[in-house]
């Protein structure tokens, strides 16, 4: 059944994301690939419609598969499958808080984490830059490796992430920019 | 029962008017419970976060689920994470009903990709200040190596790749560390 598929699979990013919303890119990616739910487009489109509406990005993201998966329930469903590993958690941790602090055991599951989490997340990202820079229909046709690469949009990309990196302003910024040069340079064709 | 709903309604507020989670929260927080309800320190809220983002799971959601939980036990922590869901239930299903109408319209089309190159660079972005805080040593370059590739070359979940790292981070360290001691 789909809602007991959708919440396990929630469960599970709710009990092995850490780091913050961004390290649920690559369990999305992992469902992505296992349940073709959604295509790996659809992440980028997520991940900006939850950086660009209050709330957590990863709780919002929980939202928008769901109901594109199985409707308002389905979102519903997923948001919770999501949240009740934090419940869980959060409850017994509470009980040990110094402990947990200052324990050398979880700085050493960390020193191994850190790194990982990095990796996870620009191995998915390379796969939402190459759907979002390149142009794999057009090489698809021709077959020519010089139609590969969307020169406006890698340009754009040069630009925005000098912008991103240079003002720090909020995400938010940012997208609704990019959204503007979508459209006056037709993005999309 | 009414402090419940206290809980619930005062997180709701604040996730409805925070962009992003995480620590974009915090100056929200500082001004709700420390300074509008006073039902704690700043310090605890800070200690609070330090934790929450050592536990898995959304930064935010466990933050309110500590305070909601000190505040009315678990049933406070619980009414702490709906408030933090609510908004985005309600938000996130209009967007998504929304969009859903308009996937089609070539103005929606062209500004998605617009985005998605935005989105894109934010990644990047984000890998980039991971990277700075995270991989600090030759080990973290090559733990980080291996799941890229890993993740890049076989089907293998990330939840594989997160706990062999997790493991590797303990037997690494206690055995660097067994050598000294």
């Amino acid at each position: 059944m789909i809602f007991a598929k959708l919440f396990y699979e929630f469960l599970k990013i709710g009990l092995f994301t850490i780091g913050g919303g961004m390290a649920t890119i690559p369990f999305l990616q992992d469902l992505s690939e296992s349940t073709g739910w959604f295509s790996i487009a659809f992440i980028a489109d997520m991940v900006a419609i939850s950086e660009s509406t209050p709330g957590p990005i990863g709780i919002n993201m929980a939202t928008y598969v769901g109901y594109n998966v199985a409707g308002i329930l389905g979102g519903i469903i997923a948001t919770l499958g999501l949240v009740i590993p934090s419940i869980i958690i959060v409850s017994v941790v509470s009980g040990y808080l110094e402990r947990f602090r200052n324990s050398p055991l979880v700085e050493y599951v960390f020193y191994g984490l850190r790194p990982a989490v990095t990796g996870l997340i620009a191995a998915a990202g390379v796969e939402i830059v190459r759907i979002a820079v390149l142009d794999n229909e057009l090489y698809k046709a021709t077959n020519n490796l010089r139609d590969l690469l969307d020169w406006r949009k890698a340009l754009y990309f040069v630009i925005i992430f000098y912008l991103i990196r240079r003002f720090k302003r909020h995400p938010v910024a940012y997208i609704g920019l990019s959204a503007i040069i979508g459209i006056a340079f037709g993005f999309a064709n | 029962m009414r402090e419940l709903w206290e809980i619930f309604v005062s997180f709701f507020k604040m996730s409805s008017v925070t962009f992003g989670g995480g620590y974009a929260m915090l100056p929200i927080l500082q001004r709700e419970i420390v300074d509008g309800k006073k039902w704690m320190t700043e310090e605890r809220i800070i200690d609070y976060y330090a934790v929450s983002q050592g536990l898995p799971g959304i930064i935010a959601v466990n933050v309110a689920i500590f305070i909601g939980k000190e505040r009315k036990g678990i049933a406070g922590g619980i009414a702490g994470a709906l408030g933090i869901v609510g908004p985005c239930l309600f938000i996130i299903t209009f967007i998504a009903a929304f969009l859903s109408n308009f996937q089609d319209n070539p103005l929606v089309r062209n500004a998605f990709a617009g985005i998605a190159v935005c989105v894109s660079a934010l990644i990047l972005n984000s890998v980039i200040g991971l990277w700075k805080k995270g991989v600090v040593d030759k080990t973290g370059i090559a733990v980080f190596a291996i799941v890229f590739i890993g993740m890049m070359a076989t089907g293998l979940s990330p939840i594989v790749l997160i706990v062999a790292s997790a493991i590797f981070g303990i037997v690494s360290r206690k055995i660097a560390g067994g050598g000294s001691r």
